[in-house]
């Protein structure tokens, strides 16, 4: 199983933007757009190569369509998927989404049919029709489209993280541009992937932590647009911007701000309103089209999708309640004073942005408000590119243009910065780009694979790339197993130094104490397969009663042998033993004397007095007074065995190790040494 | 897994509250304030100032007669002159606060006590309520501390920590009616009166509670994943469902499948859990107010259960549509109520504080009187009215379906927004601001807190026109009703009693269950006998309040996920019992979103030799594989210990001396060369099943 990314659109380009991943056989559309650029079959993405050689419809090729925000290049062909093409499964996207997007589309298709004279490509019905199929989804709102396929939306208008810091102390202007933009997460078993859409890291410095989780993700799908560019202070532009419209009325000028309907009207409506409160100006601010003034109705309802700063004016005076704007009448257009307005379409590509651009281009009193970016062709983009004096309309009308031009350069985009903080936050395990500059892609792709070590793709259009899906095996498990790998059981090996005149009183002073933690409880799982039974893992200690049987312990020993001389007449005074345990008095002495040597030597794990014999772990070693012990391997010359102690050990191969090291302490083992460390006076 | 009820409340005001532990955490629904004990006290006494002044003291002077066997009928003189203390839910002072891991809250109502809990030493637990609902839920608790101010206004600052009304002396002198309203049947209860929380604490409760979507996925401590769902009660109102490793829970509190104002009830989302905790007590609410017979005024509005045939798989949105028709109807008929009553001259007072009521009587009553060509200024008093109608209208995301539509179609979600603009609906904080002042004109209708009747500006409303006969009271049903109206009778007021849909009906209980296909249902103990007409294909575990019930385990065994690459490194041992093969586990086990994972770790592997072995070691096999290994071995006879029969013993002569001691359930290996123990260990590894 893996993951398929189909890239119908916004591949190596912006415009168009629609992908189709195949998620273990789960099959997602994210985003419908369509190009502006284009107006043959270039417009929409290429449908047909959804359907592959089976010859099915739509409804059996997709489980869901996921639109992530309203732009047109996003949502632009969802009608015409739905109802000319025919898909009739499931959509999703965002309450603001819904509310706004019909209102995009059926703008757009005024201006196509009404003042291009286009043939119509949807009409109003199929807008209307195709907003029904879709269902509205709240930010984190977990969706279980079906029994596998579950998708999440998450706040794109203001993705940050906390570990960015906040610079400037001067407020924001909120980003409310795309009012409810949303990444989706979407998730089939076990495998997840991320699509961002559009999205936008500027820091607000009235949100705090990071609106998405730290997911688990195979893929990221993310857009690249100004990947290369780092973006000077929102705030500096903001202040700029402000200035500007301020000098124009101050001078009796009139400001002609061409915006799209949505997004941008109220974003600039907010910061001039606020602005004329705070310097009490009187000059009337204008929308052109009743489309803002309902636009702005939809804004108010769903202003707890915007910023928290303008969410919490709800109760007082809702921010989208704009107090100096008033609807803008066409025979207002040569009336006398300074103004503000505000028209659409935003490139002044025609209707009435046009129209007034007419009228007040001339004179050298008046401004007009770019946005950021202008499509070849529009008049915004002819006053972009140089400082033109006189515009060719048409054959017959030229325009005269005197007045200012003011370029604002906010973007909804994000930038190299914040796709690089997004990738690196999220860390998945592979990114994908769409919706970008090729050349600049290909640099953002250089650093995430370099910075970040993450394997990037930057398909082009029609294109598919799969990568691998991460996949558990499921099995059951046992209380016992969960129990105690769930409760901590470190072990702790130490290495500390005995203070011989405290008996077996620890005494760390100025000794480093090397503390080495263990925790390998996992490994005492098992887990067992069975045929036609589920896989199932049990602790170790379980193993047997579930498979019927007896354990057959397999145990080391070694009898070893240690010379140690006469050492009669010390033994008795010198060496206390620890407790009041009664015990043959040689055989227990040697074992105190061992005792207070390893515990000196020894650092493999924590010893143990029993009396009888001394333990570590499954380690167990006593004095042995058989004289024919099975575990005696050196043959031991019977005259000497007044020199001589045995000390038999056992273990178990778990510790091997420890047992390998006692007895290399226990072969070189002479009083000398022991007298020396153990501080005998 | 345990449960326990720790109330199970009483109608919508006050919902149950319960504790659950499973997974190691101590779960608390809901935390609610019983309101309804607030009767005990006298109202606000404005109007009757001047008579107080002579009643308080005989007041005390006529407590021989109080005392009496056969007690009169209350008089308005019996109740509580002195601030009112509230009453929160009895049995959770049994329980250490410090000790709650997690608190859900399901309702606005359901949060009304949790200051209380919040302000306790040593709390620390999370607590999650729908941002609907903790929006809402402050305002109403802002709105409580504002009316009790008013009242401590009157009373003054409390002189002790105890009020003398508490001291049992005092409590012996009430009529046994107000006494057992205080102490309980058991006189159990006295434990949960607390004078109110302040501002301070309401804004600090707030500060911890942590808002979720409708379905936002949150994980607690990594073990728990809790979600929301609508609840159709009230706005925000929710049901919840928590996964964890032990299985999954579905919680219902009182839920309405067809809401006109509230996102429907969305059991769809509850099904498929393991545990269904049931805790929708309305339809003990309602069975009990038909028992109830008033003097005053009311609507039967309780149509006998229906006779429900229907089978689950028809268990369908059609059938519960019709209680939405039912409210409908019920509404209407109040406005034409409201509307008859100002037409004849006389106000309407409505103090019910149900949001979801409000917000659609407003729009009803609007239009009825628009039908009718009347210019009836409508009123609301609250001190948060403002901010809690703005607040309705930007939450499309917790309203019903045809409210989201109004999102969609740019219309406001309520109409309320319009009225107030057309100047119909009059919004003020209190019943003394000037513009109230104003603005007034009689008649009117006024929407107004508190239920009670006890707090806020309705008691001076009431006690303004409970002598007009041309006035209307709209009453919430409640058994309470008669104590409610006592300080202000006599009433030549017309009192309408109404009750309104406050969860699952009865009929629609089994259903409901047997849709959810869950494999343990929690029941009221209480509901149990009329909630079920036949078998059901869930087993059914009653409780009852402070009781705690052992829950059966929901799986049968907890599950893990082990990492596909992980996986793949296995090495399988075919055991010699057939189709059984086993492996060693590595890497490291976390718990994520609920979840056992065992993921590779990057810690070196473990040797892999068999630190287990099993089954009997035959001796000749042994030597097989040692000498196949270039090990000699022979078996040793004619040990001195060999008596014990089953003993044998191997001597290693090459290539180096060792000695396997072989038992029937052990094995010895001796030798003085490390390598050639392991070998020997090896050779036993490949004749015994070992792990």
């Amino acid at each position: 199983m893996a993951i398929d990314c189909l890239v119908l659109g916004a591949g190596q380009e912006v415009g168009k933007s629609c992908v189709v991943v195949s998620i273990n056989g789960k099959r997602i559309m994210f985003d419908c757009g369509m190009h502006m650029g284009y107006l043959d079959h270039r417009r929409y993405p290429d449908f047909s190569l959804i359907l592959g050689s089976g010859g099915s419809g739509f409804d059996q090729a997709l489980d869901c369509i996921i639109i992530t925000h309203f732009h047109l290049d996003h949502v632009g062909a969802l009608p015409y998927f739905t109802q000319v093409c025919g898909y009739g499964g499931p959509i999703y996207m965002t309450y603001p989404t819904k509310a706004l997007a019909p209102l995009m589309l059926e703008d757009f298709r005024k201006v196509m049919v009404e003042r291009r004279g286009e043939e119509e490509q949807f009409t109003s019905d199929h807008i209307a029709e195709c907003m029904k199929k879709v269902i509205a989804v709240d930010l984190k709102q977990t969706v279980q489209v079906d029994k596998d396929l579950q998708i999440r939306a998450y706040y794109a208008g203001h993705v940050r993280l906390a570990l960015e810091h906040m610079v400037s102390s001067k407020p924001f202007l909120p980003s409310t541009i795309v009012i409810g933009a949303a990444m989706f997460y979407a998730k089939v078993g076990d495998t997840a992937i991320v699509y961002t859409g559009d999205y936008n890291m500027t820091p607000d410095r009235h949100l705090g932590a990071a609106q998405i989780d730290r997911l688990h993700l195979d893929l990221l799908i993310t857009e690249s647009t100004y990947a290369t560019t780092t973006r000077d202070s929102k705030y500096g532009r903001e202040r700029e911007f402000l200035k500007a419209v301020h000098k124009c009325i101050a001078g009796g000028g009139k400001v002609l701000i061409p915006t799209f309907a949505l997004g941008r009207a109220q974003e600039l409506c907010i910061l001039l309103d606020d602005y004329w409160e705070r310097m009490n100006l009187k000059v009337p601010i204008y929308f052109s089209a009743g489309l803002t003034i309902q636009a702005n109705m939809y804004y108010k309802m769903l202003i707890s999708w915007t910023s928290q700063k303008i969410k919490e004016t709800y109760s007082t005076r809702n921010a989208f309640d704009f107090k100096n704007v008033t609807n803008f009448d066409r025979s207002m257009i040569d009336a006398p004073g300074p103004c503000v307005l505000f028209a659409t379409p935003g490139m002044i590509s025609g209707g009435f942005s046009l129209e007034v651009f007419k009228h007040w281009a001339p004179s050298d009193k008046n401004l007009v408000t770019l946005p950021g970016y202008c499509v070849a062709g529009t008049i915004g983009h002819k006053l972009m590119s140089g400082k033109p004096t006189k515009i060719d309309l048409d054959k017959d009308t030229q325009i005269d243009v005197r007045c200012q031009i003011h370029q604002l350069s906010f973007s909804p985009h994000t930038d190299a910065k914040g796709i690089m903080d997004l990738v690196k936050f999220l860390s998945p395990k592979h990114v994908l780009l769409v919706h970008g500059e090729k050349p600049k892609m290909a640099t953002l792709k250089g650093r995430i694979q370099s910075e970040l070590g993450i394997p990037c793709y930057d398909p082009a259009n029609n294109d598919t790339v799969s990568i691998p899906s991460t996949h558990y095996v499921k099995a059951l498990a046992s209380d016992t197993f969960i129990r105690s790998c769930s409760h901590p059981n470190f072990k702790f090996l130490e290495n500390s130094l005995e203070d011989g005149n405290g008996g077996s009183r620890f005494k760390f002073g100025n000794s480093e104490l090397q503390l080495q933690v263990t925790d390998e409880r996992v490994a005492e799982g098992i887990l067992v397969m069975e045929k036609s039974k589920k896989a199932k893992v049990v602790h170790q200690e379980e193993l047997l009663l579930m498979l019927g049987e007896k354990e057959h312990k397999v145990q080391f020993a070694y009898c070893c042998p240690v010379r140690i001389g006469s050492l009669e007449e010390t033994k008795s005074t010198d060496i206390t033993p620890t407790n009041n345990r009664l015990c043959v008095t040689g055989r227990c002495l040697w074992l105190r004397v061992l005792f207070a040597r390893l515990s000196s030597e020894f650092s493999g794990g924590n010893i143990q007095d029993f009396g009888e014999y001394l333990q570590v772990e499954s380690f167990q070693v006593s004095i042995c007074s058989k004289d024919n012990c099975p575990n005696r391997i050196t043959e031991t010359q019977k005259n000497n065995s007044e020199d001589v102690v045995y000390f038999c050990c056992t273990w178990s191969i778990v510790d091997e190790k420890i047992a390998q090291k006692i007895i290399s302490i226990l072969e070189n083992f002479d009083y000398s040494t022991v007298q020396g460390t153990g501080g005998f006076t | 897994m345990k449960f326990t009820c720790l109330g199970k409340g009483g109608g919508f005001h006050y919902p149950p509250c319960h504790m659950l532990e499973t997974c190691g955490f101590r779960i608390l629904f809901d935390f609610p304030l019983d309101l309804s004990a607030l009767r005990i006290f006298s109202p606000v006494p404005t109007c009757f100032s001047s008579s107080l002044d002579e009643e308080t003291p005989s007041c005390l002077g006529s407590d021989c007669q109080k005392g009496e066997e056969n007690e009169k009928p209350l008089i308005a003189n019996d109740l509580i002159y002195a601030e009112p203390w509230y009453k929160t839910v009895k049995n959770l002072h049994l329980w250490n606060a410090a000790f709650i891991d997690v608190v859900l809250i399901s309702s606005p109502m359901g949060m009304l006590g949790l200051p209380f809990l919040t302000r306790m030493k040593g709390f620390s637990a999370k607590i999650y309520a729908t941002e609907a609902t903790a929006r809402v839920g402050q305002l109403m608790m802002e709105e409580l501390v504002s009316m009790h101010m008013e009242l401590r206004q009157i009373y003054g600052a409390e002189e002790s920590d105890f009020p003398q009304w508490m001291k049992w002396k005092d409590l012996e002198l009430l009529p046994s009616a107000l006494r057992e309203r205080i102490l309980g049947k058991d006189g159990g209860e006295l434990g949960g009166w607390m004078p109110l929380y302040s501002a301070v604490d309401v804004k600090d409760c707030i500060q911890k509670v942590q808002a979720l979507k409708y379905a936002e996925a949150t994980c607690y401590n990594g073990t728990l994943v809790i979600k929301a769902f609508s609840s159709g009660l009230e706005i925000g109102g929710c049901n919840w469902t928590i996964n964890c490793t032990k299985g999954d829970i579905g919680f219902i509190s009182s839920s309405i499948f067809v809401s006109g104002h509230a996102m429907d009830f969305d059991y769809c989302s509850l099904k498929g859990n393991e545990l269904i905790l049931f805790s929708d007590f309305s339809s003990l609410d309602a069975t009990e107010n038909l028992d109830n017979d008033f003097s005053v005024q009311s609507i039967n509005d309780l149509s006998p259960p229906r006779n429900n045939s229907n089978n689950c798989e028809e268990f369908t949105r059609s059938l519960l549509a019709e209680d939405n028709l039912e409210e409908r109807e019920k509404l209407a008929f109040l406005c034409s109520c409201v509307v008859d009553s100002v037409k004849s001259g006389g106000s309407v007072l409505i103090p019910i504080n149900r949001l979801g009521i409000v917000l659609q009587l407003l729009e009803q009553i609007s239009d009825a009187l628009d039908s009718s060509n009347m210019k009836i200024p409508i009123y609301i008093i609250s001190s948060v009215a403002e901010e809690l109608l703005a607040f309705t209208n930007i939450i499309p995301e917790w309203l019903c379906k045809q409210r989201q539509e109004k999102l969609f179609s740019g219309e406001p979600l309520f109409d309320h927004v319009k009225l107030v603009k057309d100047k119909k609906l009059h919004v003020f904080p209190a019943v003394h601001s000037s513009e109230l002042l104003m603005n007034w004109q009689e008649p009117c209708i006024v929407f107004s807190p508190h239920w009670s009747l006890r707090l806020g500006s309705a008691v001076h409303l009431l006690q303004r026109w409970c002598g007009d006969q041309n006035s209307l009271l709209l009453l919430e049903n409640g058994v309470d009703a008669e104590l409610a109206l006592l300080p202000f009778k006599p009433m030549a007021m017309k009192v309408l009693q109404c009750s309104f849909l406050s969860g699952i009906k009865l009929q629609n209980v089994q259903p409901l269950l047997e849709t959810l296909q869950a494999k343990f249902v929690l029941f009221p103990e209480e509901l149990k006998q009329i909630s079920f007409s036949k078998a059901n294909s869930f087993s059914l575990l009653c409780y009852s309040e402070n009781e705690t019930l052992h829950i059966p385990r929901l799986k049968e065994s907890s599950e893990v996920d082990i990492a596909m690459d992980l996986a793949s490194q296995f090495h399988f041992k075919k055991l010699k019992q057939e189709n059984i093969s086993v492996t060693r586990l590595n890497g490291e086990l976390s718990l994520y979103h609920g979840k056992h994972r065992l993921l590779s770790g990057n810690k070196e592997t473990r040797l892999k030799r068999p630190l287990v072995h099993w089954g009997s070691l035959d001796v000749e096999s042994l030597l097989t594989a040692l000498s196949r290994m270039g090990i000699k071995a022979t078996v040793e006879q004619g040990m001195s210990d060999c008596d014990r029969e089953n003993v044998s013993l191997v001597n290693v002569h090459e290539p180096g001396r060792a000695f396997i001691e072989i038992k029937p359930a052990s094995t010895v290996i001796t030798a003085g060369d490390e390598n050639l123990a392991s070998l020997i260990f090896e050779a036993i590894g490949s004749i015994v099943d070992g792990i």
